[in-house]
């Protein structure tokens, strides 16, 4: 998004889609993740076996498209790399309402559970000027109060007209982020079966990437037969985009929060300096004066509900 | 929702800059706002006041910390930029502060105003040896234990200078220099043609 920032690019309304319905679909493998090792670390071990087996389903949804199930370098500058192979579509429609279904029986699992509560409840408070100035973002905010997420105060792709709730907490505890989480889940169900009706509409339909060939590469028939085609392709594997000179700085509302990518861009084919801004980062850090206070048994309770994954803090 | 949205008044950039060169103009060299982000330039003496400002004004109010990184631009009598990134959920606005320094100069760390930006104070000075003055532990956070130099800086060798491996005879992980089984070749994919010049054996009698 950075490099379509400073190059003026232009993403297809396909195009779009599918980065919010793939985006939505990280979103609830990521809080299934989240919510079931939470649960993991205050001693049930049901929910990751009931969780897992969705994430597997998701995940060969990402297969299926891309070829990767995690590390999907699948949204590329310009648009999306393919477009869905047939009847896709119609399997993440069919998964859509029994997973509703698992995610309120791992709702009735957890959410009334005397010894989750007892781990949970009033663990780990954080009020919304310390999660500010923290550098928290995400569910951390919205969970101390913050009716703030970026899909909605700062919308990007299509978002602006996806219709969905953002939850927000109010004990600023650990159970209040879980309660986020969950719910946070079915709104995403709800982005993605707005997103599928509208694929399947005629402006749901045509490019799934920028047209332009200066950016997209060409389809491989097209560079068989087309010389244009061949010289684009050529051009683009060999030297790559290059991107005009600037500063840009942009950010998503990933699953754990505000993800940032500070771009500067000498004007080359490479990047002069990339700084990830990684919500994690933020979050452990506080783990510190998060934990003050508490036992250490809630250690793992905390570090549960911040949603850390170590290779996002060290990048 | 829809409280928030209403909450949510979008305030302008040209309004925004406005506020800030007439209220802190003492503290700022100079704004610019591109790609539709404002830029504010100052120095490492304002850099506290600035901020605080920032956060406390009523018409700024840029609670939320995001973001401290270096930049490394060799070229320059003053080599590093320090990014700071600012956002402020009132207003729905982002900001940007720079300021430039060198490898001896020290900055003020601003841990005072946002204490998120410990860890990413840091990372700068980790990667860049950027030095913050006030920080309450300034040590290196993302590389190893005893590592030398400074990653990110531009004359820091693509392969390092140590390389890691397990010594199976002393039965524990070893450092040594970093060997090069080839000479590193560095590509320029500029041109595919007109790329850096290889001597090959025979080239030297084209001279002649």
């Amino acid at each position: 998004m950075a490099v379509e920032k400073l190059a003026g690019i232009e993403v297809p309304r396909r195009g779009q889609l599918i980065r919010v319905l793939y985006s939505e679909i990280g979103r609830i493998l990521s809080h299934l993740l989240n919510i079931t090792t939470q649960a993991m670390d205050v001693g049930a071990l049901t929910p990751p076996l009931w969780g897992f087996e969705e994430r597997e389903k998701l995940m060969i949804f990402y297969e299926r498209v891309c070829g990767a199930r995690l590390h999907a370098a699948y949204f590329r500058p310009g648009g999306v790399h393919q477009d869905l192979p047939d009847g896709l579509l119609d399997d993440i429609n069919d998964w859509c309402d029994p997973f509703l279904k698992v995610v309120d029986d791992i709702d009735q699992l957890l959410t009334d559970n005397r010894i989750f509560k007892q781990r949970n409840v009033d663990i780990g408070i954080v009020s919304l000027d310390d999660a500010w100035a923290w550098g928290f973002s995400g569910v951390m905010v919205r969970g101390s109060g913050a009716a703030w997420d970026l899909r909605k105060s700062q919308p990007y792709e299509c978002y602006d007209e996806m219709e969905f709730d953002i939850p927000v907490g109010k004990n600023c505890d650990n159970y209040d982020r879980y309660l986020i989480r969950m719910e946070e889940m079915r709104q995403s169900v709800r982005i993605m079966k707005q997103c599928i009706t509208k694929m399947r509409e005629p402006e749901g339909q045509g490019p799934i990437s920028s047209t332009d060939g200066k950016v997209v590469p060409p389809k491989r028939d097209e560079m068989k037969r087309s010389m244009e085609a061949l010289i684009h392709h050529f051009k683009l594997y060999t030297e790559g985009d290059k991107v005009p000179e600037g500063e840009v700085y942009c950010s998503v509302e990933a699953p754990k929060g505000e993800f940032g990518v500070f771009l500067v861009s000498d004007g080359s084919n490479k990047p002069y300096r990339c700084k990830l801004r990684a919500p994690g980062y933020a979050h452990l850090q506080a783990m510190d004066f998060m934990c003050r206070g508490h036992l250490l048994a809630d250690v793992s309770a905390i570090l549960g509900s911040l949603d850390i994954v170590f290779g996002e803090v060290d990048r | 929702m829809s409280d928030a949205q209403e909450q949510i008044e979008v305030n302008p950039l040209d309004t925004l800059a406005s506020v800030i060169s007439s209220e802190a103009s003492s503290h700022i060299n100079r704004i610019s706002n591109d790609y539709g982000e404002l830029t504010l330039h100052t120095t490492g003496d304002d850099i506290v006041a600035l901020m605080r400002f920032l956060r406390d004004d009523n018409r700024t109010q840029f609670v939320s910390f995001i973001d401290v990184c270096g930049v490394d631009y060799p070229g320059n009598e003053k080599r590093f930029e320090v990014v700071y990134h600012l956002l402020s959920p009132k207003h729905n606005t982002r900001v940007r502060i720079k300021l430039s320094t060198d490898e001896g100069t020290p900055i003020p760390s601003i841990t005072a105003i946002y204490p998120g930006a410990d860890w990413f104070e840091r990372e700068a000075y980790d990667m860049y040896g950027i030095l913050f003055t006030g920080h309450p532990d300034l040590r290196r956070i993302l590389t190893d234990y005893g590592f030398d130099g400074h990653p990110l800086r531009k004359d820091f060798p693509l392969t390092g200078y140590v390389e890691v491996r397990y010594d199976d005879e002393a039965k524990r992980v070893v450092y040594e220099p970093v060997e090069l089984r080839q000479e590193f070749r560095d590509f320029d994919y500029e041109s595919p043609w007109e790329g850096v010049d290889y001597i090959l054996p025979g080239d030297e009698k084209g001279n002649v």
